[in-house]
């Protein structure tokens, strides 16, 4: 992947936590059932606003909770092509990377708008708001990671590469 | 310079001579735990097939079946058949089904030992630190890679002390330490980073009561919450026919920590976590006197037999207030049975509780006592977020045992130390 991942913002606040993205009443149902219900207790209209390539900003502690890898799951099935936060729990964090998610660690997404058009450069841990006109800085994906999240994630990149 | 704990048992895993914290490491992992909710169902099955569908060693790996369980639907039913049949197809001797939350049957059945690397598809996992293992919750594509290959990469984390000094008071439970914790590091303030619990207090708890506490390390982001192996420790394995083929290892006296905070047990009251965060802890004063419909005592936080003893030394010749539902789920069969035979089952349930089988499903909404709209919930489980227990809503406040029995009788959030007292405990 050229490491450049450009799309429209939809804004959430803090703690945005796996039982809010993946409620565990659906967790039987398959990934794209499931999916209708993601974020549902924040926001009940996000299945049906997301778009494919769509960019999740939200603040601080982005997929706190569960070690379900149905929350990065759904996501993903929705289209969501990057999410931005001030920083993500752990499990969540390697969970996305696991399954070819770009997530960027970004001080600055207080200044990023719900439908703001952003492009971030992974490599260079650059954000780009063209809708405001303004640039933040964020983390920098290294080489190894891109190659895998360019390959669409784990799985994919072994079977390549092993 | 000393090392810590987490330094110490990574090196061991790794096989090299010493790591310190920010290192990335290639570690064996000693167990590698599944449930039916996040395991073989959830990207492994599918997967595994596509690249190797044989897992490394039969004996190290563990699936157990425990959040539908009992199954409330043909969805949830078929669920867990897919997990015992993965499991009885891929030659897992180690398969539990119906016995309990998987954290607390993989210390009991001895798969949790002092010095080794648990890995699992469930964030509580953490729960195993208690007997000085470095355990942790990974996600399942992480899992698949493990079940594949034995291995994982880890970065050895920085540690947080915690030391805890003096006596707890009565009425104040081991849930009340955790919940206070978390209150002040925060549900994100040791994100990445290993919890390690020290001091006279947790030395003089028993082992429940350490797992209550170690079990919620990742509601505060941790990667493990650990605590040094001692004879009680030994004992509890040994009890479980465990008797050696491991390692105490503890932290060095000159190791270094990221971070410290100092607690005083003997100042410590009863503490409630308020919805929708477990850091977003008060006393339980401030909070009470807020009606509830539902209490719940069980789960992998609140569900052991010496919590099920404090629930029912409170509840012993008194009565549920009419129109709030008690629920207790003993957190394993063992328990169950232990309490049964010991009267505290039918002491509980003459108070009119209702005595379900050993699950997670109530803890996550899945089944046997989902919340509905607008109804509020005192529960001794470990999460409180929005909706987890059925209604976005819904209200969840966490407590101990003790006090979600005290609030069982009133009908309203109560401090139990009113009772506690009466009772002379």
């Amino acid at each position: 992947m050229n490491g450049i991942v450009a799309g429209k913002v939809l804004k959430y606040g803090d703690n945005i936590n796996t039982d809010i993205i993946s409620p565990p009443q659906y967790m039987e149902l398959s990934i794209p059932e499931a999916a209708k219900y993601a974020m549902s207790a924040i926001d009940p209209d996000f299945a049906a606003k997301v778009r494919q390539g769509d960019i999740l900003v939200a603040g601080v502690n982005f997929g706190s909770g569960s070690s379900r890898e149905t929350s990065p799951l759904t996501l993903k099935h929705l289209g969501v092509g990057a999410i931005v936060a001030k920083f993500f729990a752990r499990i969540f964090y390697r969970n996305a990377i696991n399954l070819g998610i770009p997530v960027i660690e970004c001080a600055d997404t207080d200044k990023i708008s719900d439908g703001d058009l952003i492009e971030i450069d992974l490599a260079q841990g650059v954000i780009v708001n063209k809708t405001k006109n303004e640039q933040y800085a964020c983390s920098k994906i290294p080489p190894h990671i891109l190659a895998l999240i360019g390959e669409g994630g784990l799985v994919p990149y072994l079977k390549k590469t092993v | 310079m000393g090392k810590t704990m987490s330094e110490k048992i990574l090196a061991r895993a790794a096989g090299v001579s010493g790591a310190s914290a920010g290192d990335i490491l290639w570690v064996n992992v000693d167990r590698a735990m599944m449930d039916d909710i996040l395991g073989p169902r959830v990207e492994i099955a599918a997967k595994m097939l596509e690249i190797k569908d044989e897992v490394w060693d039969k004996d190290k790996v563990v699936v157990i079946s425990d959040h539908y369980t009992p199954p409330a639907s043909i969805k949830q039913a078929e669920i867990v058949k897919f997990t015992r049949d993965w499991a009885a197809a891929h030659g897992i001797e180690n398969y539990h089904e119906f016995v309990g939350p998987c954290h607390q049957i993989m210390a009991e059945y001895g798969h949790v030992r002092p010095g080794t690397v648990v890995l699992g598809t469930d964030s509580h996992t953490c729960m195993g630190g208690a007997l000085g293992a470095f355990a942790s919750g990974v996600g399942s594509t992480e899992m698949l890679g493990i079940l594949v290959t034995g291995k994982t990469w880890l970065r050895v984390p920085e540690t947080i002390k915690v030391t805890w000094r003096g006596k707890l008071p009565p009425g104040v439970m081991a849930k009340d330490m955790s919940l206070k914790t978390i209150g002040i590091i925060g549900h994100a303030g040791a994100t990445y980073k290993t919890v390690e619990y020290v001091g006279d207090t947790i030395e003089a708890l028993s082992i429940d009561e350490r797992l209550a506490i170690t079990n919620m390390a990742v509601e505060m982001g941790a990667k493990a919450g650990l605590m040094a192996p001692d004879a009680k420790a030994v004992e509890f394995l040994a009890a479980r026919g465990i008797t050696g083929g491991y390692e105490l290892i503890v932290s060095d006296a000159d190791a270094s920590y990221c971070a410290t905070h100092d607690f005083r047990a003997d100042a410590l009251g009863p503490v409630v976590a308020c919805p929708h965060e477990v850091d977003n802890v008060a006393p339980v004063g401030d909070v009470k006197g807020t009606a509830v419909h539902q209490a719940y005592i069980g789960s992998c936080t609140g569900g052991r037999y010496s919590d099920l003893e404090a629930a029912a030394a409170v509840l012993k010749g008194r009565k549920v207030k009419k129109g709030v539902r008690l629920l207790v789920s003993p957190a394993s069969q063992d328990i169950w049975q232990r309490a049964s035979a010991s009267g505290l089952l039918a002491t509980l349930a003459a108070a009119g509780a209702v005595i379900l089988a050993p699950t997670c499903g109530v803890c996550v909404g899945l089944h046997s006592g989902l919340l509905a709209d607008g109804e509020v919930c005192i529960s001794a489980t470990n999460r409180n977020f929005i909706g987890r227990m059925g209604s976005k809503n819904a209200k969840i406040y966490l407590g101990s045992p003790l006090t979600v029995a005290a609030s069982a009788i009133t009908g309203k959030i109560t401090d139990p130390r009113e009772f506690v007292r009466e009772v002379g405990a």
